[in-house]
């Protein structure tokens, strides 16, 4: 049982990086662009919120510079693809280099510039990024260990995921998103900002990829400067928004299981069933291939892609 | 509603779509851009305290000075200008496959089956069944989401971003089971190719070159002077007319994923056997990636491609000589075709559209 | 009118000029309609109507000429702007997101009542609904609604948002006949609400059913404005086209081949899984003109593509020359001589590649004709020469791509490359779709001379006069069903109008001509 409960702790603590590239995708494709770019976005994400949280020692601090650095990431592809127009697969894939050439370039920078030879944050910040106890809730036997024993971005990320989701689901400015998302050309009629609201929900969700980031660089890297942290995390997270199906609740539950399959060789014992750690580590990709799969085979226009993700709009074109 | 707005608000820029460019416009506009870029990305090497000038003069030299320097070009030149020839037949194709990693690493590994394995046939017969192999491999990556796009209309995008890690994984396994070279002390690695297993030079670079130059003109005829290219094209434009045609659209879509796929595979046969001399996680690196940049900036035209990937090459290798000799990061150079990447990407919107200002009551 | 200075027009439009690259769209108009008022837009296809709408809706911007809105000028950049104005616009093709509920979509962009969801909004829907005599479930998806619901949800959206100006694109387009009547009854009674409304149409009859006042736009200019009563179809029809038209299309006699095409007990089902044909069977003979008359929508397309091979069929027959072509691909049927232009909305959808040019147009059927893997395109370049020659078609060259020509020219170089195919049979559907009149005339020529040849010919048009005037025979379409097929000399227009609306003509006497 405490190996269970083990388990499924690792799985949360794995799956929050890909929790906040996920929305912050989920969030992106729901305005009608496809980002290819998350891992670029992620890793400048990493970088700035590394650098703050390096030179300040405040966790506060390191997220928000994460957030900015993200927008500023996410704020090039938006000028390209939604003012210039540009092609959002070329445009994403370019931010991808990019932003991963960025932010090693940076960590290299800083890193002689300081003049050492690892950049390690202070004791006292990641002591500030150790777990926190719910008071009560924690306390339930099992339960309590494994919802309400984490380390704060945790918590921030399930917060964010259901705000996100009522904001897409229930507000008014949800549903012009998805208006936009679906069907510019009806959403323009209906007198919708069609570029406001692109650029607004690239932004933040840039944004949110971004603080995904700064947990890798802070967090999952044990506090050293670790150049390519991102590590494929933003790819898995684009795949991620398909089987959360692009709904931001689902992200939060998607990521657990994603990072459930990222942990699980460590937790299957040899001896009861042997399978080689590459085939785990397949495993979440075979799955969102055959979820793409069967959700094109249902045909549901609902679960699916934003019907004008990945085309630009512009309003004299019919 | 009653009230009247009367307030005059004329945006004072608005996008206006003009009608298209002539061919030799569009061409200086681009190079316009690309020097531009150039400068910019100067001015990013200044920032960081270097002589631009120089460090530009060095990336150049860096790549072409020595033999040796020119066989490393060489080396990073073929796989990415043969992957991009694959990726343009299935973007003539509007197919939005991203798996060209994938697929060169399903290349590889149905190639290395032979390298490691089958290596005691003739070299030359080797080298015809590794590359076949690579092809092969290549090809059923490149059918599996054409096959689901035509049946069920599958995301191809999403799909193939898949099937990229999939073959990772694979390779992954491979290296630490099935193919794990015991001879390594424990360390997961694939055993390095026999000698046999390698591919030689052509008046001393890699072989790959020769490979690489034929398939340039092979899918420049292809897509310009034959049937099936012909059909690629209208398939691209529009099923519905490729259909009126009487073309058999699933049978187009499948065919030419196979081809490009194969393409891509060959590539990764190619860096195997020819660069890399075992089989690795890092075969592919990004190459199907950048191939997808490279495609379309050179504007599917399998000439143009070559000039672009020479381009990047440079940048690429350059970066490990500025290294070396600036005490630059590696890094820079990933920053710096990004930058160039953003202009060249931007200045494609002038050739489509252009501003119009407001001016004093009447617009243009 | 000057008496009426301190009551202004709801829109005036004073010499509104609009370009597209060398195109004048719209070349000085002038438009006025008042409140209470419903304002015919007439004009042939191509005459700047839609232009002019998508102006006062903030989708374009013209190039000069100012607007008034209630008296005061206005500059209208966006759909909300022309929202906030109280202008709203019904498009041709529906601005509907298509996995929202009919709610949804009605109150997507609005700012008012932002707290309103749920079931208060549904009642506030259907409220206005009530008002205005529509009727909608608020809750229902778009996708699965009809296309007149869909309408309704367009016009509830409109009204929702308060305007008071409403400009519908030739809204009757997709209805049929008791649909058409339902919508002019709310139209009515929006006119009694004090709206101004502007209906975009080329159907003179529904000008004079509807209208108080039309305005006539001719090649983009605004040649004329009349009061509805003290006009007629004729007097219409000469402002319209800008001549006296007598529609006298020459309707040759020609020795038929008897039965050259059969069609028996065709079933198809559309993408919806309902039949878009029902149990249709007519017969074709060489030498022969068949006119398909029906609402959009009636199962035309389904015909084309059926026997075109494009789509499959349930059941029934399809007999070329005695033998079933039922189960052919469409690359077999094409090699049999049967040739299929079809005119899409958009024109270059189907039927031709927008981004090549003639030559590789030319060739898009007949390219499989030669053994070699290499494409020859002499052969193409050199009709596509002739067929510049012959057609007199506009082009800067024959690499031009076809998506830079102008639509009437389009519509030469497909129906050009159809009958240079030299076939038997040659279906058309909307061959004169966007055309002025004039190169109408020269497709008309043009069939006129297929049929001479002995070929059959299967029209499907739009147009009753030009199908009485055009066809030997005319079948008609009501809802995948034949309701008819009538010999046009012997048949009116309102006898085909009725059939149309699914009257079924007692005994199918023109079915062996």
């Amino acid at each position: 049982m405490t190996m269970f409960i083990n388990f499924l702790y690792a799985a949360i603590t794995s799956g929050t990086p890909l929790m906040f590239g996920t929305l912050g995708e989920i969030i992106t494709e729901k305005a009608g662009n496809l980002n290819l770019g998350v891992e670029g976005m992620m890793a400048i994400g990493a970088i700035a919120g590394f650098y703050v949280g390096y030179t300040t020692n405040s966790v506060i601090l390191a997220v928000i510079a994460s957030f900015v650095a993200g927008i500023f990431a996410a704020l090039i592809y938006a000028f390209l693809t939604v003012t210039l127009k540009a092609n959002q697969n070329v445009t994403g894939l370019t931010l991808t280099i990019f932003g991963i050439g960025l932010s090693n370039f940076l960590g290299d920078y800083i890193r002689t510039a300081a003049g050492e030879t690892t950049l390690q944050l202070s004791t006292e910040f990641t002591a500030k990024l150790a777990t926190y106890k719910i008071p009560l809730l924690g306390d339930i036997p099992y339960i309590g260990h494994l919802f309400f024993d984490h380390n704060p971005f945790v918590y921030f990320g399930v917060i964010l995921c259901i705000i996100a989701g009522i904001y897409v689901k229930y507000t008014r400015a949800g549903l012009n998103m998805r208006a936009v998302g679906e069907n510019p050309a009806a959403a323009d009629a209906a007198g919708i900002n069609i570029n406001f609201v692109k650029y607004f929900n690239i932004l933040l969700g840039g944004g949110i990829c971004g603080i995904g980031g700064a947990y890798i660089s802070l967090v999952l890297c044990g506090g050293v400067w670790t150049q390519s942290c991102v590590d494929g995390l933003g790819w898995i997270a684009v795949a991620l928004v398909i089987f959360a199906n692009w709904n931001p609740f689902a992200c939060i539950l998607g990521s657990f299981v994603f990072g459930a399959f990222r942990v699980l060789k460590f937790y299957v014992p040899k001896e009861v069933i042997s399978i080689p750690d590459a085939i785990f580590d397949m495993l979440p990709f075979l799955i969102t291939a055959i979820v793409l799969v069967i959700t094109s085979i249902r045909k549901s226009k609902e679960r699916s892609q934003p019907a004008g993700c990945g085309v630009n709009y512009f309003r004299e074109e019919r | 509603m009653n009230s009247v707005r009367t307030k005059n608000h004329e945006p004072f820029i608005r996008v206006v779509k003009k009608p298209e460019m002539p061919t030799s416009k569009a061409v200086i506009l681009r190079i316009a851009s690309f020097v531009l870029a150039i400068a910019v990305g100067g001015l990013f090497i200044l920032a960081i305290g270097h002589n631009p000038f120089e460090v530009y003069k060095e990336m150049v030299m860096g790549c072409f000075r020595s033999k040796i320097a020119l066989q490393g070009t060489v080396k990073i030149i073929v796989p990415l200008l043969i992957t991009s020839l694959g990726v343009t037949l299935a973007y003539k194709m509007k197919f939005w496959n991203i798996g060209a990693e994938g697929q060169m690493l399903m290349g590889g590994i149905f190639a290395s089956y032979f390298a490691l394995f089958q290596n005691d046939m003739p070299h030359w017969a080797l080298l015809i069944v590794s590359f076949l192999a690579g092809c092969i491999g290549g090809a059923i990556w490149g059918i599996i989401p054409a096959f689901f796009k035509v049946k069920f209309g599958t995301n191809e995008t999403l799909f193939t971003l898949m099937l990229n890690y999939i073959a990772l994984y694979i390779i992954d396994f491979l290296r630490h089971e099935t193919w794990r070279d015991p001879g390594a002390r424990g360390f997961p690695k694939i055993a390095s190719f026999a000698s046999n297993a390698r591919i030689g030079a052509v008046f001393d670079l890699q072989g790959g070159w020769v490979v690489a130059l034929i398939m340039v003109v092979a899918v420049f005829v292809l897509l310009k002077y034959t049937k099936f290219g012909y059909e690629i094209s209208v398939v691209g434009e529009s099923q519905s007319t490729a259909r009126y045609a009487g073309m058999s659209v699933k049978k187009v879509v499948i065919l030419t994923m196979a081809l490009s796929g194969a393409i891509c595979g060959s590539a990764g046969m190619i860096k195997a056997m020819g660069s890399d001399y075992t089989l690795t996680l890092g075969l592919a690196d990004g190459v199907g990636f950048t191939a997808i940049i490279v495609a379309w900036l050179g504007q599917l035209n399998p000439f143009i491609i070559l000039l672009i990937t020479i381009f990047f090459s440079i940048i690429e290798k350059g970066s490990g000589v500025i290294q070396s000799t600036f005490n630059i990061s590696v890094f820079t150079s990933d920053v710096l075709q990004g930058i160039i990447l953003f202009f060249i990407i931007a200045s494609e919107f002038f050739t489509r559209y252009s501003f119009a200002f407001k001016k004093g009551g009447k617009s243009k | 009118m000057d008496d009426k200075k301190n009551v202004p027009y709801a829109i005036q439009c004073k010499g509104i000029t609009k370009t597209f690259g060398p195109v004048v769209a719209n070349d000085n108009i002038e438009l006025t309609v008042k409140s209470g008022e419903i304002l015919a837009l007439l004009g042939e296809n191509g005459s700047g109507k839609t232009t002019l709408m998508n102006m006062l809706s903030g989708i374009y911007h013209p190039d000069s000429g100012s607007i008034f809105v209630r008296g005061q000028e206005v500059s209208i950049a966006s759909p909300k702007d022309s929202q906030n104005l109280g202008i709203g616009m019904i498009h041709q093709h529906f601005k509907l997101v298509d996995v929202f509920s009919a709610k949804d979509n009605i109150v997507a962009g609005t700012k008012t009542d932002k707290r309103l969801s749920g079931k208060k909004l549904s009642e506030k829907v259907k409220d206005i609904s009530k008002k205005y005599g529509l009727e909608i479930d608020p809750d229902k998806k778009t996708y699965n609604m009809s296309v007149s619901e869909k309408q309704t949800v367009e016009i509830l959206k409109v009204l929702y948002r308060g305007a008071d100006i409403l400009i519908l694109d030739e809204p009757t387009a997709v209805l049929t006949p008791q649909e058409t009547d339902k919508l002019f009854a709310i139209l009515r009674n929006m006119k009694e609400n004090g709206c101004a409304v502007i209906i975009i149409t080329h159907k003179l009859n529904e000008v004079m059913a509807i209208s108080d006042r039309v305005t006539i736009l001719r090649k983009g200019k605004s040649v004329a404005t009349v009061n509805t009563a003290e006009t007629n179809i004729q007097e219409l029809t000469e402002l319209m086209v800008g001549r006296k038209v007598s529609l006298e299309i020459d309707r040759p006699k020609v020795e038929q081949t008897e039965n050259l095409f059969e069609v028996h007990h065709l079933m198809v089902k559309n993408d919806e899984g309902y039949y878009a044909l029902n149990d249709v069977s007519f017969n074709l003979n060489g030498g022969e003109i068949l006119g398909v008359a029906g609402v959009a929508g009636s199962g035309q397309k389904e015909l084309c593509e059926a026997i075109a091979g494009l789509i499959p069929a349930d059941k029934g027959a399809v007999l070329y020359k005695k033998e079933n072509i039922i189960g052919k691909s469409p690359a077999e049927i094409i090699k049999m001589g049967i040739s299929m232009s079809f005119i899409p909305e958009d024109r270059l959808g189907m039927g031709l590649v927008a981004s090549m040019g003639m030559t590789e147009n030319m060739m898009l059927k007949t390219y499989k004709n030669t053994k070699s893997p290499f494409v020859d395109k002499k052969p193409s370049r050199e009709l596509a020469l002739k067929l510049i020659d012959q057609l007199e078609i506009v082009t800067p060259g024959v690499n031009t791509p076809v998506s830079r020509l102008s639509g009437g020219n389009v519509q030469k170089v497909l129906l050009g490359r159809e009958i240079e195919s030299n076939p038997n049979l040659l279906i058309t559907a909307y061959p004169v779709r966007g055309l002025d009149i004039n190169s109408s005339y020269t497709i008309y020529h043009l069939l006129n001379e297929q049929k001479k040849k002995g070929v059959a010919v299967l029209y499907i048009g739009e147009d009753l006069d030009v199908l009485l005037e055009l066809c030997d025979r005319i079948m008609v379409l009501c809802h995948g069903e034949i309701t008819g097929i009538v010999k046009s000399d012997e048949v009116t227009k309102e006898e085909i109008g009725l059939m149309m609306a699914g009257e079924k003509k007692a005994g199918k006497d023109g079915a062996t001509a």
